[in-house]
């Protein structure tokens, strides 16, 4: 009987013997760290410089995150990969040959994909965090202050789930390199465009990483953020219902359409 | 046993698979033939429930793959020898597949082994060859070691060595009281290896039968005759008294009679009793390439449309000589407008002598119908 702990087994021995594994993990964790660190260094040494405004409102955890919109490219590159390998080098027919209960399949890969982004999303945000708050010496905030574990610990989430979501969009796009054509141009410019224009901001606000980033933000309204009408748990929460909307979809396209 | 029913497969409007019904037995080779795009991969990937059928229903064990318990241990299968992350080591490819079924580690070694893979086991799938390719998969399709195995073109890209071990490899699976299903376009490798043959076209069934019976139903042979001297006389008459005996006679554009329905030591006796000499008396067997080429050529997918040099080719198709009435038999394939080597040649177009004057005088000797007269 092929239960769901094989299908695990399989799927990491599947995610850890492949290079691009390897690469986008370390990528999104030293691209979150290094811009993070490089931003804080700024941040530090032009405080005085800032308007009064933003200076009351600092937000030195924030700011210790502010590398992770780049970062979490290569965490979506790392979920896209992982779904989409399987399509564009025809190892899912192999794969299925072998088990033919797809669902089984499919939960199995992302449970054991999303959980390796999870360790290393923690990782990178508690490094992030810790570094950033080094570097911005007087100006930085401890891990007991009021709703700082939170936003660490969300951060991580945060990471976790990005990489999750573009899994399900690249099992229901069957494609790597669709995926990652549309996905990429979306976290990277247009959506960050989109809530930048007071206009569309209403709307934006609701999309899976505006909404999900709300959880690392301790200042409500730091760093331009403006109010957002859910708090940090609430906002995460409609990331996870992209999550779910994607991971289902992505489900019923490999358990309906042939292979 | 694999057993399909009216399986179908539509794919818009084009019909893949067409009301495909068969039986695989175990303990033999079932040969799957048919031209590119005939429906093959199709029907395979309908059997492993990759894709549905549109009507139909097709079982494994009297099961719906999709339904098996443990599929690994009773199926085992090689679709596309490409269907490998080429970033990954081929042993641990294999050890992934194995540990969907909770098949040992010990197992893909030992796979590996029966591959002769052994060696690379540790290096990326992407540097394999075409032919280790198919090795790689066809270890996969061992792994559970099931009782019923399908492989898809398993000998594309291998090389003679590796035609022949796959061969007996299908023999031996067989023996073991295994079904044993391969897919093919090349009907001279499945007549060594299937002893049953399923042969389709435009995803049709064309015939279900052993492959002996096959081969008896499908090669119709013939014997060249050919009469002393150029002119037609010795020709026309032999080709009446070849005719009154019962024999079926077609001429051969450069003068050679193509005999059917008479065994060659009748129509030597046939002609020494009309006093025709013979310049040549061989037989013949359409091979069993032909024969299939023949029964698919109506459903072939892809064939290649108008030549340009058609024109230059043999205009003139096999004539039926004055003393014969009837219509034209049905056509029996052409291999050439030459007479075939001398029969000591076994059929190569061309045999070196032992003796280097030997050639020397066979050059110098233009007439290929004399073949005989040369030495």
């Amino acid at each position: 009987m092929s239960s769901f702990p094989a299908v695990l087994n399989s799927e990491w021995t599947k995610i850890r013997t492949v290079a691009s594994t390897t690469w986008t993990l370390v990528a999104a964790l030293v691209v979150t760290v290094g811009i993070s660190a490089g931003l804080c260094t700024l941040f530090n040494s032009t405080f005085t410089e800032m308007p009064k405004e933003q200076q009351l409102t600092f937000d030195p955890t924030l700011a210790s995150f502010v590398g992770m919109s780049l970062g979490q490219l290569a965490m979506i590159i790392f979920g896209v990969l992982v779904v989409g390998t399987e399509y564009s080098t025809g190892m899912i027919r192999t794969s299925l040959a072998a088990v033919p209960r797809r669902g089984e399949l499919f939960l199995g890969k992302l449970t054991v994909a999303t959980v390796l982004a999870l360790v290393v999303g923690l990782a990178t945000s508690f490094l992030s965090f810790f570094l950033g708050q080094a570097i911005l010496g007087e100006h930085s905030t401890g891990i007991d202050e009021p709703g700082v574990l939170r936003a660490v610990f969300g951060a991580g989430l945060y990471m976790a789930l990005i990489a999750l979501f573009s899994m399900g969009v690249a099992a229901m796009l069957r494609s790597s390199v669709l995926a990652i054509c549309i996905l990429i141009p979306f976290f990277l410019l247009i959506s960050n465009i989109l809530n930048g224009v007071s206009a569309t901001r209403k709307v934006a606000q609701y999309l899976p990483d505006q909404a999900g980033s709300r959880i690392m933000q301790v200042v409500p309204g730091a760093m331009d953020s403006g109010e957002t009408p859910y708090g940090p748990w609430g906002g995460l929460g409609i990331m996870v219902l992209w999550v779910l909307a994607s991971v289902l979809g992505g489900y019923l396209v490999l358990k309906k359409r042939d292979a | 046993m694999i057993e399909a029913v009216g399986l179908t497969k539509r794919f818009g409007a084009k019909t893949a698979v067409d009301q495909l019904s068969f039986q695989v037995r175990p303990g033999h080779v079932t040969g799957f033939l048919g031209p590119n795009g005939s429906g093959k991969s199709t029907t395979m990937r309908m059997i492993l429930g990759l894709d549905r059928p549109t009507s139909g229903h097709v079982t494994i064990n009297g099961m719906p793959f999709r339904d098996l318990p443990n599929a690994q241990r009773n199926v085992g299968a090689l679709l596309d020898a490409k269907a490998v992350h080429g970033g990954r080591r081929a042993r641990t490819h294999l050890l992934s597949i194995a540990q969907l079924s909770g098949i040992p580690e010990k197992r893909v070694d030992e796979v590996l082994g029966v591959v002769g893979l052994q060696d690379v086991a540790r290096q990326r799938a992407k540097g394999f060859s075409l032919g280790m390719g198919q090795r790689l998969g066809i270890a996969t399709a061992l792994l559970g070691d099931p009782k019923v195995l399908l492989f898809d073109e398993p000998v594309n890209g291998l090389d003679p060595e590796g035609i022949l071990w796959v061969r007996n490899l299908m023999k031996q699976l067989a023996a073991e009281g295994r079904t044993v299903f391969v897919s093919s376009h090349l009907m001279s490798e499945m007549a060594l290896t299937a002893d049953h043959l399923i042969v389709i076209g435009r995803g049709r069934l064309l015939a279900d039968m052993g492959t002996q019976e096959f081969i008896t139903r499908n090669s119709a042979g013939f014997a060249r005759v050919r009469a002393a001297g150029t002119g037609p006389d010795g020709r026309n008459t032999l080709g009446t008294a070849l005719t009154k005996a019962g024999g079926r006679v077609l001429q051969e554009p450069d003068g050679a009679l193509r005999v059917t329905g008479l065994e060659l030591p009748v129509i030597s006796d046939v002609a020494h009793e009309a006093g025709v000499r013979l310049w040549e008396l061989s037989p013949h067997r359409a091979s069993l390439e032909e024969a299939y080429m023949r029964m698919t050529q109506s459903s072939v997918e892809y064939t290649s449309s108008e030549d340009p040099r058609a024109e230059l080719w043999e205009p003139e198709p096999l004539t039926v000589p004055e003393w014969e009435d009837g219509p034209a038999a049905p056509e029996v394939p052409r291999t050439g407008f030459f007479a075939p080597p001398p029969p000591g040649a076994g059929g190569a177009p061309f045999l070196m002598p032992s003796d280097p004057g030997k050639l020397a005088s066979a050059a110098g000797n233009t007439s290929p119908n004399q073949p005989e007269e040369s030495r």
